[in-house]
């Protein structure tokens, strides 16, 4: 069969895997597509590359589709969100100075227990320098969602610097920052070379939080209907693919391969197997739904994710809340979602928006095609955020 | 061009950045500094207080210049991605040669675009510099390879090294194969077997 090439970016992180696994085993090319994985330096230039023309689709921080929606960062073309590529996924880490410190009082919570840690933080009552990978990145929405609701003076306590993943490692050994909040597998790398250790899991602030999207030129997408879904499609199967516990080691393995990560396929497995190491030889702690490519709808992108991301921006950033979390909501595109990936199965929630963080354990739903189980996606503040009522 | 531009070059390379440098230098008479350290970038922009900022399209430090899009305290100059409307699309031949660039607000497109222009052509030569580096490593790997290959066959088929050469050649060719790729073939047969 002809296949049709398409040129994608992504940035070397393990949150990938769904692109570089629709190209490597195939569901790309049994959509009739020959992807062109091009690995990015910078989100800027990934970003950059898609907005010009030299990639038609990108692996991308969920707000950043968004901040270009509601006009923040110069960049005036419209990009939308196809589905979510990949949920939760980061970690919070710490200097080794601020373990000891926050060690010695006896204020080194449970990796999972983000209500302690982020009072502990609260409590050294200085101002924190964190080192977050771009100023549109979940990274930021979370560190500025939990250390304000956590007591902490937020934005002035709160010294955010922009470093890129491949540099975190070395900043927080450097004294350059105090804390990190990065995608895997730079957490990891940090441990491994022991310049810090990892405090807190980000599916501990948000145990549902949309991390990566597949991102595209909104014109480009109305242009190509049939390319777009035939990528949709690919990188859906290749969630679901990854959806097995199984395959885990196979993923890391071609992870691990030089034109993709180029990193030990051990450090890969750790995010993948929800299995991680939070300091240099310490016991594996389980992280429940770690990094999430398909349960629970992850792939899904609902219109309250978006509209929750405009919200905190639009608070941040002093912009109009309502109406931001309107334009955010068109960003993320389910009804692309639906039209495409009801013919490969997908189970499709009846709703495109719900309450983010109404459910406390798996819920199950009626949808179409069957049910569909929802959830966790509990805030650790407990706080719902209603898309109808954004506050 | 009468009134100087202060030009922040952030480059690690030194040899990079002093090309740079001497093409700017040529398009009129600017205040240029290099910032070679990428921690500690955007404390560096707001001390050097640039007009323009030109970065490294594959430096992972852009995105800490690109940050500084959003910079609001008072006492900062926004900075924004140089973005041109006319047709010609300078940035996106900024980008396609490797170099993205930044200007404070305010600032008049005619008073960077020769320099830009000059950065572009700066950039497109360290790519045409990379391009012919690689292609020479590559020729030299192939050679390497076919001269293990010529000495495998000289060996095994007791010919001399120029008949070794034409039944590589004219296996490629029956084959409609590269000669690289068939001494490659050739070598790694050999080393299985071995």
């Amino acid at each position: 069969m002809r296949t049709l090439p398409l040129s994608v970016g992504f940035m070397p992180l393990v949150d990938a895997a769904p692109l570089i696994i629709a190209h490597e085993l195939g569901f790309a090319e049994e959509e009739g597509l020959a992807l062109n994985l091009q690995s990015a330096p910078s989100w800027s230039t990934l970003r950059d590359r898609l907005v010009l023309g030299q990639i038609e689709a990108a692996h991308m921080l969920a707000p950043v589709p968004v901040a270009m929606a509601l006009g923040l960062g110069g960049v005036p073309t419209q990009l939308d969100a196809l589905c979510v590529l990949s949920v939760n996924g980061n970690s919070i880490g710490i200097s080794n100075a601020l373990a000891s410190e926050l060690s010695a009082k006896g204020a080194l919570p449970d990796f999972m227990d983000a209500d302690a840690t982020g009072k502990a933080l609260a409590d050294l009552g200085r101002t924190l320098r964190v080192g977050v990978p771009f100023p549109f990145s979940m990274h930021a929405e979370l560190l500025h969602y939990w250390l304000a609701s956590s007591g902490l003076n937020a934005p002035e306590a709160l010294d955010m610097r922009i470093i890129p993943p491949p540099l975190m490692a070395q900043a927080i050994a450097d004294d350059e920052i105090d804390a990190f909040c990065v995608g895997e597998p730079w957490g990891s790398i940090t441990v491994e070379q022991g310049g810090g250790r990892l405090l807190l899991a980000g599916a501990a602030i948000w145990q549902f939080t949309p991390e990566k999207v597949l991102a595209v030129r909104r014109e480009w997408a109305q242009a190509e209907d049939d390319l777009t879904g035939r990528l949709m499609r690919a990188v859906w199967k290749a969630g679901r693919w990854l959806s097995d516990p199984s395959r885990r080691s196979t993923a890391s393995d071609i992870l691990a391969w030089p034109e993709y990560l180029d990193v030990s396929a051990e450090i890969l497995e750790r995010a993948l197997s929800g299995q991680m190491l939070t300091r240099p030889r310490g016991q594996h702690t389980t992280v429940p739904r770690m990094l999430e490519f398909f349960e629970g709808a992850a792939t899904f992108p609902w219109k309250s994710q978006a509209a929750w991301i405009g919200t905190r921006m639009a608070t941040r950033f002093g912009l109009d809340r309502a109406h931001s979390a309107a334009s955010a909501a068109t960003v993320f595109r389910t009804d692309l979602y639906r039209r495409h990936l009801a013919s490969v199965g997908a189970i499709m929630p009846a709703a495109s928006e719900k309450r983010e963080g109404a459910l406390q354990t798996p819920t199950s739903t009626a949808a179409d095609g069957g049910t569909l189980t929802l959830g966790p996606d509990r805030f650790f503040d407990g706080r719902i955020f209603d898309p109808a009522l954004p506050d | 061009m009468t009134a100087k531009l202060t030009i922040l070059i952030v480059e690690p390379d030194k040899p990079r950045a002093e090309a740079i440098i001497d093409s700017l230098a040529a398009t009129g008479d600017h205040q240029i500094r290099v910032l070679s350290e990428s921690t500690g970038l955007a404390r560096s922009v707001a001390e050097l207080n640039p007009d323009l900022v030109l970065v490294d399209v594959a430096n992972p430090s852009r995105d800490a210049i690109d940050a500084l899009t959003l910079a609001s305290s008072p006492l900062e100059r926004p900075v924004a991605m140089f973005v041109d409307r006319s047709d010609d699309g300078l940035t996106k031949a900024a980008i396609e040669a490797g170099v993205s660039a930044y200007v404070v607000d305010g600032m008049h497109p005619d008073r960077i675009k020769p320099v830009l222009d000059a950065a572009i052509a700066r950039f497109h030569m360290f790519a045409r510099m990379r391009n012919e580096l690689a292609a020479t490593k590559r020729a030299l790997e192939e050679r390497k390879i076919i001269d293990r290959a010529k000495g495998i066959l000289m060996r095994a088929r007791n010919l001399t090294e120029d008949e070794a050469y034409a039944l590589i050649r004219k296996t490629a060719m029956s084959q409609g194969k590269k000669i690289a790729d068939v001494a490659q073939a050739l070598v790694t047969a050999s080393e299985l077997l071995s």
